[in-house]
């Protein structure tokens, strides 16, 4: 039995240890808004937060993770509780195209906000580069982050893992 | 003209023309009837196939294309509350489901017969033909721009029409009052004389029963309100908080997970395959052995994955072994010497005397292009989720043709189309790649022995290996200058011609032209790759005509106005690109600016990109398009569409490489099918005419002007002429001399 800590509730998991924390989540977890893109950590569209830091889940095993927090995308808001300053900046900015990619951009730019309030371009270049956008939003996510940021400062808030 | 086609000419006589190929249309007590039972409550008075109004006076647009990131659901919407007056906070949207009064005959009607005029005489018997013809292949596809351009004016502006002037009709009979004098807003019908007023919803019944009226009237562009505008789209909310449901996370209970390995060499046979080791794996329910493929059924990918991997698979050797990228090029080179020579060639286009004009010259440019192959590498791997049991079949996967894939599932399961059952799910990307029907059929195979409900995921490294292609090609060109430096003769040879077929012709008024082609035939499967075969065009015949340009001693823009004096639409989109790129400025050294014009999918799209090249590296800094697509419907959706088709294209004129050795795919992954990144993405700016022809797309047309663009651009940085894509593979350090 493994257990994690996962959007604030323990889960007690029979699963090989070595399997990737992404299909652990998907799978036993049903908590499918974290993607596989690639496998590889190559696409970033497999980013969840552990300890608040983005991980590339499809190559974490799970073992790997003790008992550090995990954070999805369902674990950051949503419309009927209330949705993250940017998740509401990704609405307002109209950045999803397909949106498969979405969550994992989202988890990189909460963390990055996180760690850095008002990123300029190149930050947020450097931030953002290993999450590919097949659908080529990258104009729009840098311009969501700097919405998001926005709004945060705005309405005095500091980018957490839940708003 | 056979009856049944001139009946049904006159019954979905709300369209001039081809009528007939609306099918799904307007057809109340017929086809709608036939509906009703799938999309309708009782209490829901259904009017046609596209749209219902609810007793709480909501309007449901019916839809009958997926969501790949297009936000058709919401331009459709939007185009069909504009013509009914709906209040658009009423407005809601349901994907059709995957039956056949929803096949899109309409998109056919574009699709195939393009944009070419049909004789009036002929039209008939065409168009019956065709209604047969999508019939029977199952068609309700989402791709060729088609949702907004067919099925959005074809379907949802005259159903709102229509329905409108019936619900006025109904009102005006029982407030026995003049129909002219009611007014419609915002779903409210009134008769401003008496000061009477209702909710759709209370007419609806009353309007349904009446006949669908032969000719709604459309509004003209300046009575809308609400096209044009660009209200936030339905697909967003669920698209950032996790919740949207793709393909792969379809989740029936006491769901199994299955991967596959197929030949690598595409169309070998599987010889042997030694199972032993995986077969007592942790996690594995079964090994199923395909003709071409071996697949593991686990509890989870992960498992699967891992079961597959200690498979010793051997496939039989087969004729294309030997086939390699270069061997493929060297091949189509001698094809087309045999075209120059007047063998095996097919005429696509020719117009003049080309010889006289060639030996009138005052001077010959000749130069060949080579493109490589490209894969779609959307965003979410393959997959296809089959649960086959009791004779019936559900499926869950993200599919742009969910008819299709029905028809397919039920060929492969033997049994009926209609004991399947397909959840479209949203698309996680789709550019050509969720039109094909290989994975649904791979799946059932996999899972047509088993009772409990199997999803197949494919790795990305067999997404890479198992596409199907955009080709490889070489495209070669000759013109001849006068003396002025005007063109006056222009031929062009090249390799593969699927759609549309107007993609290899140019705007430019040059009086002899001469287009041939041959067949290609490789054993690389070939798929629809966003824009078709414009995507090749586009980039030879815009870099060719730079390449005129320069030979003439003009700059690449005003050669280009010089020959579309009479061509105003493109011309203006031309003028536009030009003017808000600040075409003349000055530039640092080093960097440079091209332009490109392709009219794709009934857009008209220029794009000017401005590059850096820093040792050998290219950096494009900027990029500024314009398009005229007719009418944007929602503006800021388009916008997104032409910023997508851009990053697509740069994407692939940067990169974009699938090579072909021993026969199989060499790239794999996103480390060796590299896609770019935010960080090499330049500010890309549009800018949109609404010039009021008919609607063009917007998914497609943004994608193909860019990779000549920045090939002219790197010449006019450096003078080095790239004429093979990826332009990763030029060297920019080679100064060429032209002409
Ligand atoms: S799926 Fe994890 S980085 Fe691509
Ligand atoms: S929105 Fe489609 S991959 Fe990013």
């Amino acid at each position: 039995m493994i257990s994690i800590k996962i959007n604030g509730q323990i889960k007690e998991l029979d699963v090989d240890p070595s399997t990737p924390l992404l299909w652990v989540v998907r799978e036993n977890i049903e908590l499918t808004g974290s993607k596989f893109g690639c496998g590889l950590g190559l696409c970033g569209a497999c980013t969840m937060h552990m300890d608040g830091v983005p991980i590339r889940s499809c190559i974490t095993p799970i073992a790997a993770v003790g008992d550090k927090e995990i954070t999805t995308i369902e674990g950051i808001g949503n419309l009927n509780d209330g949705l993250h300053p940017v998740q509401q900046a990704w609405i307002d900015e109209q950045v999803p195209q397909c949106g498969y990619c979405q969550s994992g951009q989202i988890m990189t730019a909460i963390a990055l906000l996180k760690s850095n309030a008002s990123p300029s371009d190149e930050e947020i270049d450097k931030a953002m580069n290993g999450n590919i956008c097949r659908c080529g939003t990258y104009g729009r996510i840098k311009k969501g982050i700097k919405k998001a940021s926005e709004l945060a400062i705005i309405n005095n808030l500091k980018i957490s893992e839940n708003g | 003209m056979g009856k049944w086609k001139r009946r049904a000419f006159i019954s979905a006589g709300i369209l001039a023309g081809g009528a007939v190929i609306v099918g799904v249309a307007i057809r109340p007590g017929n086809r709608a009837s036939k509906v009703k039972n799938i999309i309708g409550n009782d209490e829901d008075a259904v009017f046609n196939v596209w749209l219902k109004i609810s007793p709480d006076n909501t309007v449901t647009a019916i839809i009958p294309h997926a969501e790949m990131g297009q936000g058709v659901h919401t331009s459709l919407a939007m185009m069909l509350a504009e013509e009914l007056d709906a209040d658009w906070s009423l407005v809601k949207f349901e994907e059709a489901p995957a039956h056949k009064q929803y096949a899109n005959y309409t998109l056919i009607d574009g699709f195939i017969i393009g944009e070419k005029k049909i004789p009036s005489l002929l039209q008939g018997t065409l168009d019956g033909a065709f209604l047969a013809l999508t019939k029977k292949m199952d068609f309700q596809i989402t791709g060729g721009s088609a949702s907004v351009r067919f099925t959005g004016v074809k379907g949802m502006q005259l159903a709102g029409a229509a329905t409108k002037s019936m619900l006025k009709e109904a009102a005006a009979k029982e407030w026995n009052v003049n129909v002219d004098e009611i007014k419609t807003e915002k779903s409210i019908l009134s008769h401003p004389g008496t000061n009477r007023s209702a909710k759709y919803a209370e007419f609806a019944h009353a309007a349904a029963k009446l006949s669908m009226p032969g000719k709604p009237k459309l509004k003209a562009i300046t009575e809308y309100t609400l096209m044009g505008t660009s209200p936030s789209r339905f697909d967003l909310p669920v698209k950032v908080d996790g919740s949207a449901k793709y393909g792969i996370d379809a989740a029936p209970p006491g769901l199994k997970y299955a991967t596959v390995k197929a030949s690598p060499v595409f169309g070998a046979k599987l010889k042997t395959a030694d199972t032993s080791v995986a077969e007592g794996m942790q996690g594995v329910q079964k090994i199923v052995v395909l003709e071409n493929a071996v697949a593991v059924i686990a509890d989870g990918y992960w498992q699967a994955k891992q079961a597959l991997a200690k498979i010793n698979i051997e496939f039989e050797s087969t004729e294309n072994d030997q086939i390699n990228q270069k061997s493929i090029f060297d091949t189509y080179g001698s094809i087309l010497d045999e075209v120059a020579e007047g063998k095996n060639r097919k005429k696509d286009y020719k117009s003049g005397d080309i010889e006289t004009a060639y030996s009138n010259a005052n001077k010959l440019i000749e130069a060949e292009y080579k493109v490589p192959y490209l894969a779609h590498a959307t965003m979410e791997p393959m997959n296809c989720t089959i649960w086959f049991r009791e004779g019936k079949c559900d499926v869950w996967t993200g599919s742009q043709n969910p008819l299709g894939f029905r028809g397919a599932v039920a060929e492969t399961l033997k049994i009926n189309d209609d004991q399947v059952f397909i959840h479209n799910q949203f698309l996680g990307g789709g550019f050509g790649r969720r039109a094909e029907n290989d994975v649904s059929i791979q799946a059932a195979m996999i899972a047509k022995d088993v009772n409990y409900p199997v999803k197949l995921i494919w790795s990305r490294e067999e997404d890479i290996r198992q596409d199907v292609y955009r080709e490889a090609t070489i495209s070669r060109f000759k013109a001849a200058l006068d003396i002025n430096g005007m063109p006056t003769a222009y031929s062009n040879q090249y390799l593969i011609k699927h759609h549309p077929a107007e993609a290899s012709q140019i705007p430019y008024e040059i009086n002899n032209k001469s287009v041939y082609y041959a067949d290609g035939k490789t054993h690389i499967p070939w798929g629809n790759w966003r824009s078709v075969d414009h995507t090749v065009h586009g980039f030879t015949t815009e870099s060719f005509i730079d390449e005129l340009a320069h030979a003439s001693g003009k700059d690449g823009y005003e050669f280009r106005q010089s020959l579309l004096q009479n061509n105003p639409a493109y011309l203006k989109v031309l003028d536009l690109a030009a003017e808000k790129a600040n075409w003349n400025s000055e530039l640092p050294k080093n960097w440079g600016r091209g332009i490109a014009l392709q009219k794709s999918f009934g857009t008209i799209v220029a794009e000017v990109a401005e590059v850096e090249i820093i040792d050998n590296e290219i950096k494009v800094h900027r990029v500024v398009c314009a398009a005229d697509p007719g009418f944007a419907v929602h503006p800021d959706g388009f916008i997104a569409q032409i910023e997508s088709g851009v990053i697509y294209g740069l994407t692939a004129a940067l990169y974009g490489e699938i090579n072909i050795e021993n026969g199989a795919v060499v790239q794999s992954n996103f480390h060796d099918y590299q896609i770019l990144r935010m960080s090499e993405t330049p500010k890309i700016e549009t800018y949109i005419i609404n010039s009021g022809t008919a609607i063009g797309g917007g998914g497609e047309p943004g994608t193909p002007p860019i990779a000549p663009a920045v090939a002219n651009a790197i010449f006019n940085a450096i003078g080095v002429r790239v004429r093979e894509l990826p332009l990763k593979k030029a060297d920019l350090k080679q100064k060429e001399v032209i002409g």
